[in-house]
């Protein structure tokens, strides 16, 4: 494996008639890091995680991603080939699918990898069975490794929050990403889930193998979590270094607080 | 008041109300999926019945066997119909995904208009006698007067197709993808599920089931023109709301509520009201369960 970063953001924007809400931002991840995106509210951090994941198409700059098996270029591409690139990613406000089981959420993340067609599903071929047997058996690894398989039948809109926001984790794990965005995970946790999903992530890095990019507002966690650190605010990148680095940058403090602090 | 027209009138109308089902399952499905009302939808149910009466005709002529025929028919029907579905989904309404969905809805129209005069110019404006009469099935001789076999093949094909079709969506991988796609699009796509494909698939299996109801419905009354297809698709768009539009079961208990209504109303009422009552029991269930009757309140989202 070369020292290629598996996530290189170059010179991205992206416009909404005047509205610069990424304004050039350049950003790359190292296989096996947890990096941290943080700035103010309105800064275009979720922005940038749509232009990613493909949900936007940016208007202006390049996502590359290089693993194992090569270069490619994201941009443009529709985001389920995305995800199939081994991309996933979870949401701000959770969005699971509410009215399924949390088993088949999970499934649901793990199925789109599969061959065999429509019909032999109807009819229920062997080839169909053994793969559904391994869809299933796989998806309860995931649940138990993320601590949900005590709620597998139940619906995903009976879990309690912290549970919820797990779930939207492990269905993003099920497809199988190397690369996992993390749009605001602690958001609306009390201390104990925030210190569960703490755990969690470092778990998942170290057995799993997993880069993590993350969005956050939690400087506790960002500061206990991520190795490194990229600041925006008005859609421009103003800083970026480790958490001790970012923690006494003049900028990003003003960034936060305002123009004057020394008053 | 007598108990055997009761029968007759109730079993006319499940008959009516399997027909219905069978065209509101493309209604809601694809409400369910996209947001859109599929105005060309009761079209594909009309270029159903029209194909099998060509095929029908031209495979009497090598004077097979009836049933064989029937059967010929309807699968040439459902694929050609099926096809027919697929096509209007890419051409009018794929190109219009991003736009507001009033403008969908305009493409919708435009296409059953241009499918309507495409039939008519094609064909003829005149009624066409429907010709593929099956032979009465032996046992049902002692109810005929009631049901005939042509109603007895739809009650029993409008089941089937039921129980297929919540097997499809309730056990299988595409029937998931389904499922996820209507709660929520861009999630769908973001966990790997192609929604074009999720949403050709809905767009199949809606027009294969219309086609099959155009077929069955056609040999029971035993005539067609190009217009079959506005009156039979307004209906069941009626039952499909009456039902709380984007809920399959809803789709189905709306087309039976709506198909015993009509067959009391006419049989007790009065024939020249038939299709009024259709829209009194839509705005009187409308007016007490706005979302119909299985349907659930859209909350919007922030």
């Amino acid at each position: 494996m070369s020292d290629a970063p598996v996530l290189e953001v170059n010179d991205l924007s992206m416009v909404f008639g005047g509205l610069r809400a990424v304004d050039n931002v350049s950003l790359n991840i190292k296989k096996g890091e947890i990096v941290a995106l943080i700035g103010p509210n309105g800064a275009g951090k979720t922005t940038f995680f749509n232009c990613i994941t493909g949900v936007y198409i940016p208007t202006h700059g390049e996502v590359k991603i290089n693993t194992s098996e090569g270069s490619a270029v994201l941009n443009g591409l529709k985001p389920n080939v995305i995800n199939e690139k081994g991309l996933a990613r979870t949401f701000q406000n959770i969005r699971l699918f509410s009215n399924m089981t949390v088993l088949e959420n999970v499934m649901i993340g793990r199925h789109q990898s599969l061959k065999s067609g429509i019909l032999s599903s109807v009819l229920r071929t062997k080839k169909n069975r053994i793969e559904e047997q391994k869809v299933i058996d796989d998806s309860y690894e995931i649940l138990r490794k993320i601590g949900l398989e005590m709620y597998v039948n139940e619906l995903a809109c009976n879990l309690p929050y912290g549970a919820q926001r797990r779930l939207e984790i492990a269905r993003a794990m099920a497809t199988n990403p190397f690369l996992l965005l993390l749009d605001e995970p602690a958001a609306g946790m009390n201390p104990q889930e925030t210190n569960d999903l703490v755990e969690l992530i470092e778990r998942l890095r170290k057995e799993e193998d997993i880069t993590i990019l993350l969005i956050e507002h939690d400087m506790s966690l960002v500061m206990t979590l991520s190795e490194r650190i990229y600041v925006v605010d008005y859609g421009k990148m103003i800083a970026t270094g480790t958490p001790e680095e970012i923690k006494n940058n003049k900028e990003v403090i003003k960034a936060y607080l305002g123009e004057d602090i020394d008053a | 008041m007598n108990l055997e027209y009761f029968f007759s009138l109730f079993l006319g109308g499940l008959t009516r109300g399997s027909i219905y089902a069978l065209i509101a399952l493309g209604y809601t499905m694809v409400y369910g999926i996209i947001k859109l009302i599929n105005f060309a939808h009761g079209e594909i149910y009309m270029i159903g019945a029209f194909t099998s009466l060509i095929i029908g005709a031209a495979l009497a002529m090598s004077g097979m066997n009836p049933i064989l025929i029937f059967v010929l028919a309807c699968l040439a029907a459902i694929v050609y119909s099926a096809a027919y579905g697929i096509t209007i989904e890419r051409l009018a309404y794929r190109p219009l995904r991003k736009a507001p969905r009033l403008s969908v809805l305009i493409s919708a129209i435009g296409m059953s208009i241009f499918l309507q005069n495409y039939v008519l110019l094609a064909q003829t404006s005149d009624f066409l006698p429907f010709p593929l009469v099956l032979p009465n099935m032996k046992f049902l001789k002692p109810i005929e007067h009631m049901m005939t076999t042509t109603q007895f093949l739809i009650l029993i094909s409008t089941a089937v197709v039921m129980v297929l079709l919540t097997i499809l969506i309730k056990f299988t991988r595409m029937g998931k993808a389904m499922r996820a796609t209507s709660q929520d699009k861009d999630m769908a796509q973001l966990v790997g599920i192609n929604v074009d494909r999720v949403i050709s698939m809905t767009f199949l299996i809606g027009s294969a089931t219309a086609a099959l109801g155009g077929v069955l419905i056609s040999s029971h009354i035993g005539q067609i023109n190009f217009y079959i297809g506005f009156i039979a698709g307004i209906k069941a768009f009626v039952a499909a709301v009456l039902g709380g539009i984007g809920s399959i079961p809803g789709a189905v208990l709306g087309s039976f509520v709506l198909g015993l209504t009509e067959s009391f109303g006419t049989g007790y009422i009065s024939s020249d009201y038939e299709d009024a009552f259709a829209f009194i029991i839509l705005i009187l269930i409308l007016i007490f369960k706005p979302a119909g009757l299985l349907g659930r309140k859209e909350n919007e989202k922030v």
